[in-house]
């Protein structure tokens, strides 16, 4: 088992004519790692693997692999492996063809070619179907396929383009573990594109959050997920309730904020915000309790909408100023009574760490 | 979805079928009679056809024209249908443009240009000469050579639009996937482009054969007196010798042998 290639890509910007789809994008990717690019359509997800594939060249910046530049390299030479959301299998072959096509266009002996088949199709568990045509398998079987394609000839590095989009969602969460075991299993080096911020912060081991062709953030999932760089990726990925404010006092650690509401909130600081400064505050909607009496740090609000969603309920809080908020309870017992609609309820950050403020647009 | 290219003859078909067919019987029906008018049903001229080898060895001419036009027609249209569906929007236009542009002329007008141009004083010809890759001019005009050209050129746009209409429909990540799989141009235009297009070649390939065979004006302007092919043959038999029920035999013969190779081109498509 081989560790896999470390992949980097230095100040890579792309533009098509004028318009720049990617635009100083810096990532070091570590050997065997496993990297989500998470972003809204359009923000040039695609645009990269491309680059790397090599299928376009890159206005600027270098792509390195083992800090070998490769850029002189045409998409056949540089051992990436794609898969693409629809699959892309040659509809004229059958499944062990479409397998053995790499084989073959990388000059494998004769003989090593089938069982090298056979064996990437046991992998996928796909060995039953090789004589099948693509058109005659299922969404699912068909990406197993195309997985086995790819990893048949042993690529340097894995890029996946959203391979779940096309599945249903009991199916997509089986491949998801699929693709992840055979990932481990090769220690291949991953990029996974994706809109699906579940899939990335299940699959991956560090998530990129992407926003107009530019990187916002490269953390693990979780510190993506609780200590957002930006109000966008605080967006983007999870929910969170935006309430804006100004900056009372603030030191290293805390800062206290004045809402719209009139009321102040113990939050978390931020280096370069000073007292003063027009802000925003956000707090996940399960960060916050609801009680019935007045603590220190909490917002007042009537309940004006009761979503009962199973493991938890979800309310909507009208807080004064026009501003709403959500915060969502979890139910411990069967039975637990909901709260009324109407009724008068005080919102409060569970932690100072749950609430963040980023600077007001 | 996997027959339904081959119907991109359909229309031809459809047309030939309620303009052809009512003729069609009264041409089978003179070739049965012995002269014009008459009523006595014979084979004779069939046998006379069959019996006399300069017949068929028009007969064969013709056919073989056809598959050398058409050969070269694809040989040309391929790259240019390729050429074209990756072409950006704009480009495509004006390829598109320059290819059906024999069609918008007349083939008067489209045939006797090319004499100018094939003639011994030809444009062609002066250039050969300029350029001094020959001494003397190069026989081209009345020759199957310039038969073989001129059709190919006018027939074109036959072989491009059926290709460019499969090829514009093939999903670019398969060509995409070839090569990242370390495929190179080659390899991916072999064993992915090629055969993934192969129903617009054969749809290509019929257009263009049974256009071929029977331009009249272009093998006979071009071609002159001395080659002979299967549609001044039939002419000949019917307005220069009166000879009706023979040239209805003849044309059913032609046209029965022309559906035979057109089908085996079918088969083909098919069969892959
Ligand atoms: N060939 C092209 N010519 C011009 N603009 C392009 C081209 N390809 C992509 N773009 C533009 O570049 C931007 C990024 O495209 P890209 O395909 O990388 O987006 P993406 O993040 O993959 O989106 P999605 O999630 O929808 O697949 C888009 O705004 C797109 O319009
Ligand atoms: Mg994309």
């Amino acid at each position: 088992m081989h560790r896999g290639h470390q992949l980097r890509l230095e100040g890579i910007t792309h533009r098509f004519g004028e318009f720049v789809a990617v635009q100083g994008i810096d990532l070091d990717i570590a050997g065997g790692e496993i990297i989500a690019l998470l972003g809204p359509s359009g923000c040039g997800k695609s645009t990269i693997l491309r680059i790397v594939s090599g299928f376009i060249s890159q206005t600027q910046g270098r792509v390195m692999f083992d800090g070998e530049e490769v850029d002189h390299l045409p998409p056949n030479r540089r051992a990436v492996g794609i898969v693409f959301q629809n699959y892309a299998l040659f509809p004229h072959m059958t499944v062990r063809q479409n397998v053995a096509f790499g084989l073959e266009a990388q000059k494998w002996q004769r003989d090593r070619i089938a069982p090298r088949v056979d064996e990437m199709l046991s992998l996928v568990h796909m060995r039953e179907f090789a004589e099948r045509m693509p058109r005659e398998l299922s969404g699912g079987q068909q990406q197993r396929v195309a997985l086995a394609r790819c990893l048949a000839v042993d690529p340097k590095v894995l890029l996946l383009d959203e391979p779940f989009g096309a599945l249903d969602k009991n199916l997509r969460l089986d491949m998801q573990i699929e693709v992840k075991r055979l990932q481990r299993e090769y220690g291949i080096t991953t990029i996974l594109v994706t809109h699906d911020q579940e899939e990335a912060l299940s699959m991956a081991d560090r998530i990129a959050v992407m926003s107009r062709g530019c990187i916002e953030q490269v953390s693990s999932p979780t510190e993506i997920y609780d200590q957002p760089a930006t109000l966008f990726v605080n967006q983007f990925v999870g929910t969170t309730n935006i309430i804006p404010g100004e900056l009372i006092e603030s030191d290293a650690t805390a800062c206290r904020v004045r809402l719209v509401t009139g009321e102040t909130l113990e939050a978390t600081s931020r280096p370069g915000l000073h007292a003063g400064a027009k802000v925003v505050v956000s707090i996940r909607p399960e960060h916050m309790r609801l009680q019935d009496e007045f603590v220190p740090n909490c917002m007042r609000g009537s309940v004006k909408a009761v979503l009962p969603l199973g493991p938890y309920v979800l309310y909507e809080i009208e807080l004064g100023a026009g501003a709403t908020i959500k915060v969502s309870a979890p139910r411990r017992a069967a039975g637990d009574s909901l709260r009324a609609l109407g009724q008068m309820v005080h919102a409060a950050p569970a932690k100072v760490a749950a609430c963040l403020v980023f600077p007001s647009q | 979805m996997r027959f339904s290219e081959s119907q991109l003859a359909l229309p031809l078909a459809a047309l030939f079928v309620t303009f052809f067919v009512a003729p069609l019987s009264v041409l089978v029906a003179l070739s049965l009679v012995t002269e014009q008018g008459g009523n006595t049903f014979t084979a004779v001229h069939y046998i006379k056809f069959f019996t006399d080898s300069f017949n068929y060895s028009i007969l064969f001419e013709t056919l073989l024209l056809g598959l050398k036009a058409t050969g070269v027609c694809l040989l040309f249209g391929y790259p240019i249908a390729w050429i074209a569906a990756r072409a950006k929007a704009r480009w495509q236009s004006v390829l598109i443009f320059l290819v059906i542009l024999p069609i918008l002329t007349s083939v008067v007008v489209r045939t006797f240009s090319w004499i100018v141009i094939l003639g011994r004083q030809g444009i062609l010809n002066q250039i050969v000469l300029g350029l001094g890759l020959s001494h003397e001019p190069v026989q081209l005009l009345f020759t199957e050579v310039g038969v073989v050209i001129v059709l190919a050129q006018v027939q074109m746009p036959l072989m491009v639009l059926p290709i460019l209409t499969v090829l514009t429909r093939v999903d670019t990540n398969l060509a995409d996937a070839s090569r990242a799989l370390g495929a190179g141009e080659w390899r991916t235009l072999w064993r992915v482009t090629l055969p993934l297009s192969l129903p617009g070649i054969v749809a290509g390939c019929i257009l263009t054969y049974s256009a071929c065979v029977t331009a009249f004006v272009t093998q006979t302007l071009i071609g002159g007196a001395r080659l002979i092919y299967m549609p001044l043959q039939i002419y000949q038999q019917a307005i220069g010798a009166n000879n009706w029920p023979f040239a209805a035999a003849i044309s059913v013969i032609f046209m029965i042998a022309v559906l035979a190779l057109i089908s085996l081109f079918g088969m083909f498509g098919r069969r892959v």
